[in-house]
């Protein structure tokens, strides 16, 4: 039995000269839902190619459910489930010949393949459409066929790049919902996302990714403790933030940043003071991260 | 671990193969502007071979027998060439990522386009020969002769084919696929498709003379109006297996080489 579902160890992968991933080191527990995030360009696609055999990586050892990526590709395919950032639909089938062709290609017989397709079609709220060929789809709707798909058989592992992007807020809980349910089952989840309160909410671990290199890794309450102290907001008479400065906890450091703030802020502003929010672990990593690397 | 999520078992090689064909014929009925073409196609060529140039390049009227099975070739030409942008449209798509990172031979895929353009180019080329039949062809073959005429004309197809799905894999997108695979189009003219080479001036009697299709032809027309065959039909065979040999490697290693781009 395999402890740790995706084991990477030194993992480097440049197209070029233009080094992506350089020096990368993960480890991803079963069940686990895992996120990884970081600036556009980071090289988040990348890594998942790399998982998942699309992209063969440099150097450093990637295993997958316990297979090596490079040397038993088949073994990883087996264990894996993908939806990748772009649609991967056929725009010509309909909705319902999209899971029925996937059903079979995961050696379902085809009476179980409709089955699974009538199926997933409900839970993903395309049944109206399910007849009407994917080229006339909405972006939403072309998004939840997408996810539908990699679905149709559960494997150990799935990997979701960037899944809620472009979803509105509904489809986005119900996703959430759903990866929920799969972890609870005993699926290792590996996604990507933009938004950080999705890894908030949703991860058991989360990654940040700069730079080529790993910046933080850890829990969503580890990464905030880490940026450490509180941020100060300035707010106008309309409650609109006109500056968040990021503080220590003590009293006398955020007396001073108040002291600061006082001398700039207009007539009639407020001040708020409160724990570390993703947004500001993100901007802080990153940002020192992409200063270290310009020097 | 939950008994659900074993590793999956997935579908057999056989079956795999299967579903990309059926899912290449489906492509190929729904595109109904290309289906039309490649039908339409055929017999314009014929009406215009016979009755426009047929009169000025043979005054007695029998030039229809001539042509027949350069209008089959050129037609299968034709119709194979968009198995070049099918394949490049599935190559610059997301969905070629999923097929890859299943446990399958994601290769059929261009089986499948393969698979579907011998069947649309078979049926166009029963509805040449049924138009040129109507427009005065008439066959010295019998039952043996017009079976060995079909199984040229499919090594011919699917030569050509996989040829096209060579292109398609190497080219950037459908476009520029598109582009590579209309220059191919002329071959068909630079034989004895149309006129004998014999016409020709001497150099470009030496080039029609020597490329592949000209065999093609001169084995079909023999065996369909009775004109010498000899050794034409050894060649013909030939050539097709090299291009057809050639183009398979050629695809699959252009297949391999794409992985994870696009
Ligand atoms: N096939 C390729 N050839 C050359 N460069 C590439 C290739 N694929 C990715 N890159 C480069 O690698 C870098 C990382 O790209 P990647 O798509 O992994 O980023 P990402 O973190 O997923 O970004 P985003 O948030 O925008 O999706 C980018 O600078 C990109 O230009
Ligand atoms: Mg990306």
């Amino acid at each position: 039995m395999v402890t740790a579902m995706i084991e990477v160890k030194g993992l480097r992968k440049a197209f070029g000269d233009h080094v992506v991933l350089d020096g990368i080191d993960l480890s991803v527990p079963s069940g686990a839902i895992f996120a990884l995030i970081g600036p556009n360009g980071a090289g988040k696609t990348t890594l998942i190619h790399i998982l998942s055999t699309l992209v063969a990586p440099d150097s450093g050892s990637v295993r997958v459910a316990g297979h090596d990526v490079i040397t038993d590709k088949e073994g990883v395919k087996q264990s894996i489930s993908l939806t990748g950032q772009f649609a991967a639909v056929d725009e010509v089938l309909t909705a319902e010949e999209n899971l029925r062709m996937m059903g079979r290609l995961c050696g379902l017989t085809a009476a179980e393949a409709r089955r699974r397709a009538i199926e997933l079609l409900a839970s993903f709220d395309l049944t109206a459409a399910a007849h009407k060929r994917v080229k006339t789809y909405s972006g939403g709707m072309r998004r939840r066929l997408d996810l539908a798909l990699s679905l149709v058989v559960t494997r150990p592992i799935l990997f979701l790049d960037e899944p809620t992007t472009g979803l509105d807020t509904q489809s986005r809980r119900a996703l959430w919902n759903d990866i929920r349910q799969l972890a609870a089952k005993g699926v290792t989840v590996f996604l990507t996302t933009q938004y950080l309160e999705e890894a908030d909410q949703l991860a058991d671990a989360i990654a940040v990714i700069a730079g080529g290199r790993v910046v933080a890794q850890g829990t969503a309450d580890e990464l905030k403790s880490r940026v450490g102290g509180d941020v100060v907001e300035l707010r106008d008479e309309n409650d609109e933030i006109i500056r968040e400065v990021p503080t220590g906890s003590s009293i006398r450091e955020v007396k001073m940043t108040i002291d600061e703030l006082v001398r700039a802020a207009p007539e009639g502003s407020r001040v708020n003071i409160r724990r570390p929010s993703m947004e500001d672990v993100f901007v802080a990593l990153t940002t020192k991260e992409l200063e270290e690397s310009a020097i | 671990m939950n008994s659900l999520i074993k590793p999956a078992k997935s579908a057999s090689f056989a079956s795999t193969n299967a579903v990309f064909i059926g899912r290449s014929i489906r492509h190929s009925v729904r595109n109904t502007e290309a289906l039309v073409m490649a039908i339409a196609l055929p017999i314009m060529l014929m009406l215009l071979f016979t009755y426009v140039f047929g009169g000025a390049i043979q005054p007695g009227g029998h030039y229809v027998n001539y042509v027949v099975p350069g209008i089959i070739l050129l037609c299968a030409g034709f119709g194979s060439s968009s198995t070049a942008v099918d394949v490049a449209g599935d190559m610059t798509n997301g969905i070629i990522d999923r097929f890859r990172t299943m446990p399958i031979s994601s290769m059929s895929v261009i089986v499948g386009h393969v698979i579907a353009s011998l069947v649309r180019n078979l049926v166009a080329t029963a509805v040449v020969i049924g138009v040129a039949l109507l427009v005065g062809f008439r066959t010295t073959a019998g039952i043996m002769e017009w079976l060995a005429a079909v199984g040229v004309i499919t090594l011919f197809i699917l030569t050509f084919t996989w040829l096209y799905a060579a292109i398609g894999l190497v080219a950037g997108s459908p476009s520029a696929a598109s582009g590579y695979g209309f220059a191919l189009l002329f071959l068909p003219y630079l034989s004895s498709a149309f006129v004998p080479t014999d016409t020709m001036p001497t150099w470009l009697r030496g080039v029609a003379d020597n490329q592949p299709i000209t065999p093609v032809i001169e084995t079909i027309r023999g065996l369909l109006t009775g004109t010498p065959i000899s050794d034409v039909a050894w060649w013909a065979v030939g050539w097709c297996m090299l291009i057809l040999v050639g183009s398979y490697i050629w695809a699959s290693w252009a297949f391999n080489r794409k992985a994870g781009r696009r």
